[in-house]
């Protein structure tokens, strides 16, 4: 039954269908799987009891209607399910347990899939590399005390170990491409108001944006498919005509223009990713795409400007974990005092600074200086983009500027860190949806990403293209177990 | 521009975050190194520029004003970790 663990949501589903293996199966296979993989901390809170309690439910009464069905899912922490722990990674909702569901993981449920567990991410998905989590940091399977990348790293290392058959993650500022990117792994954020923020635990409202971790373009096809709604419940749920992703994926790019930002060729950038954004080009020039240069003047200034606009949005965001609602609370000498104990002793070190350079720019006095401007240079950011898509109909640019690094090594210089996010971010800033697929590897044998940038709405043109540079690069994850006990 | 100790302590005041002396020197060193990379945003001119504050362009949908959950005062209060069954319970504001 090892088997079952490499095949890809889309086979497992057509097995499934066909009457091959069962629910059961799947689901007893990845908690098998999964209990042998503590190595990796990659679970904060299990839910295996139910996961097969679940299946065996299915299995009694299975209904092959459904778009996944009875495929179990492991998803990432900072999605609310009702009764089931949700913790955002955060020592201050290590006791939360929400009452209700995030339409996003409703959707699955809905399509037939099973809950395996929540998956470990930074806190508050605030991170780049997994380290900032509460419940200590998650390793990736590609080689022993590498980072998963972040903030979405618990969700990429499982997803590489195969201990589920897919998951979803969120993406802020790169937190589902630039891990799919350190672990050989597909994934893809939406253009905003594509899926619900509703029951997501919020970082920063303008910029946050569920989507589809998988192990190949066609699973991550089929998953967005599922996730991707109109939600009354969202303000910024945007009502537009989703087109059957899944069925409708094709290899047929000929003709496509495909923007190459020369901007995007930062200072320092390793050769192999220099070499691996060539290859690129090739394999869509082979597939009949139109290769076009073009400019994103305003690249330069988006991560100064991301770091203006997410700490503000979440500095407000997290006002509500004041020791009152969810669950954790350090008594005080009075009111002031016990949010203040609360919050000192409930959050982490990244989550407070970001918290702090956001009161900073919105207080009085620094508000035009640093907020207004940011939002300015953001629509800057925006009208480059605007005037590219006037000229090409997707962007192919490297995922991040280097490798998954060790743990550790840049935990102590904050804007090293945020570096990591120089090409993702962007993307966020603009709203547009974008993709990382594995692409090949470096020297020391580690995964290296190219993400795709669509215009707004265009996730079938990207997931199209993605498909054909897939075929391609034929690129093979190869892990050697070596966390398995 | 630099953020001193004092401004830093002011900050932690405003986000309702207590900090000691050790880490509030590591936090001034870590905002200073931020902001004077974030400072590269005045090499541009930006007088004429609307800001963006959302990237979706839509107004705001309106809805009935209708009450769409109903006794949902137990699942509320679920996780407050002190109650007394009808409100959160926090320390005395007013003498």
């Amino acid at each position: 039954m090892t088997d079952i663990i490499n095949l890809t949501l889309t086979e497992l589903v057509k097995k499934i269908k066909s009457k091959e293996i069962s629910s059961t199966d799947i689901t007893s296979n990845y908690i098998e799987r999964s209990k042998s993989s503590k190595k990796l901390n990659t679970y904060i809170e299990e839910t295996f009891d139910d996961a097969l309690a679940n299946s065996k439910k299915f299995d009694a009464k299975p209904d092959f209607q459904k778009k996944l069905p009875g495929i179990p899912i492991a998803v990432k922490d900072l999605y609310c399910t009702k009764n089931v722990k949700t913790t955002a990674g955060s020592k201050i909702l290590e006791n939360f347990v929400p009452s209700y569901e995030s339409t996003v993981t409703q959707n699955l449920w809905n399509s037939g899939a099973i809950l395996l567990g929540k998956l470990n991410c930074d806190e508050f998905a605030m991170g780049s590399s997994n380290e900032t989590s509460h419940f200590g940091n998650v390793l990736s399977p590609i080689d022993n005390n590498l980072v998963p990348g972040g903030s979405s790293g618990g969700s990429a290392s499982a997803l590489a170990a195969k201990l589920t058959p897919a998951t979803i993650g969120t993406d802020t500022g790169g937190s589902i491409r630039q891990p799919a990117s350190f672990t050989g792994t597909v994934g893809l954020k939406p253009t905003y108001g594509s899926c619900s923020r509703y029951g997501i635990v919020a970082f920063a409202s303008s910029l946050d944006q569920a989507g589809p971790m998988t192990r190949d373009v066609k699973d991550c096809a089929l998953l967005l498919e599922v996730i991707s709604s109109f939600d009354n419940k969202d303000s910024t749920s945007i009502d537009f005509k989703r087109p059957n992703y899944f069925s409708d994926l094709n290899k047929n790019i000929k003709g496509k223009k495909i923007g190459i930002p020369k901007e995007y060729r930062v200072e320092g950038m390793p050769a192999e990713i220099e070499k691996l954004w060539e290859n690129g080009k090739e394999y869509l020039k082979n597939c009949g795409a139109e290769i076009i240069d073009i400019s994103l003047p305003h690249t330069r200034y988006a991560l100064p400007t991301y770091y203006i606009v997410a700490p503000a949005e979440a500095s407000s965001n997290l006002a509500r974990y004041d020791g009152v609602k969810y669950g954790f609370r350090v008594e005080g000498e009075n009111l002031i005092d016990m949010y203040e104990k609360t919050r000192s002793q409930g959050f982490g070190d990244e989550v407070k600074r970001r918290i702090m350079i956001g009161t900073y720019v919105l207080s009085s006095g620094y508000y035009d200086a640093y907020y207004l401007k940011a939002q300015k240079v953001r629509k800057l950011i925006k009208n480059d983009f605007d005037e590219a898509f006037n000229k090409v109909d997707a962007i192919l640019t490297p995922s991040t500027p280097s490798s998954a690094f060790k743990v550790g090594e840049k935990m102590d210089d904050p804007v090293s860190m945020y570096l990591n996010d120089i090409f993702t971010v962007p993307v966020n800033l603009a709203g547009l949806p974008g993709i990382s697929i594995p692409a090949g590897l470096d020297e020391n044998n580690y995964p290296l990403g190219l993400q795709l940038i669509g215009k707004p709405f265009d996730e079938q043109g990207i997931l199209n293209i993605a498909y054909s540079m897939e075929e391609k690069i034929n690129f093979k994850l190869n892990t050697s177990d070596w966390w398995i006990k | 521009m630099t953020i001193d100790l004092k401004t830093v302590k002011h900050i932690s005041k405003l986000s309702r975050i207590s900090i000691d002396d050790q880490k509030a020197k590591k936090l001034e060193k870590d905002l200073n190194s931020i902001f004077n990379w974030i400072e590269k945003l005045n090499e541009l001119n930006t007088d004429n520029v609307e800001p963006l504050t959302s990237i979706a362009e839509t107004t705001l949908r309106l809805r009935k004003d209708q009450i769409l959950s109903k006794n949902i005062r137990e699942d509320i209060l679920k996780n407050s970790p002190k109650d007394n069954k009808d409100y959160f319970v926090v320390p005395k504001v007013v003498d």
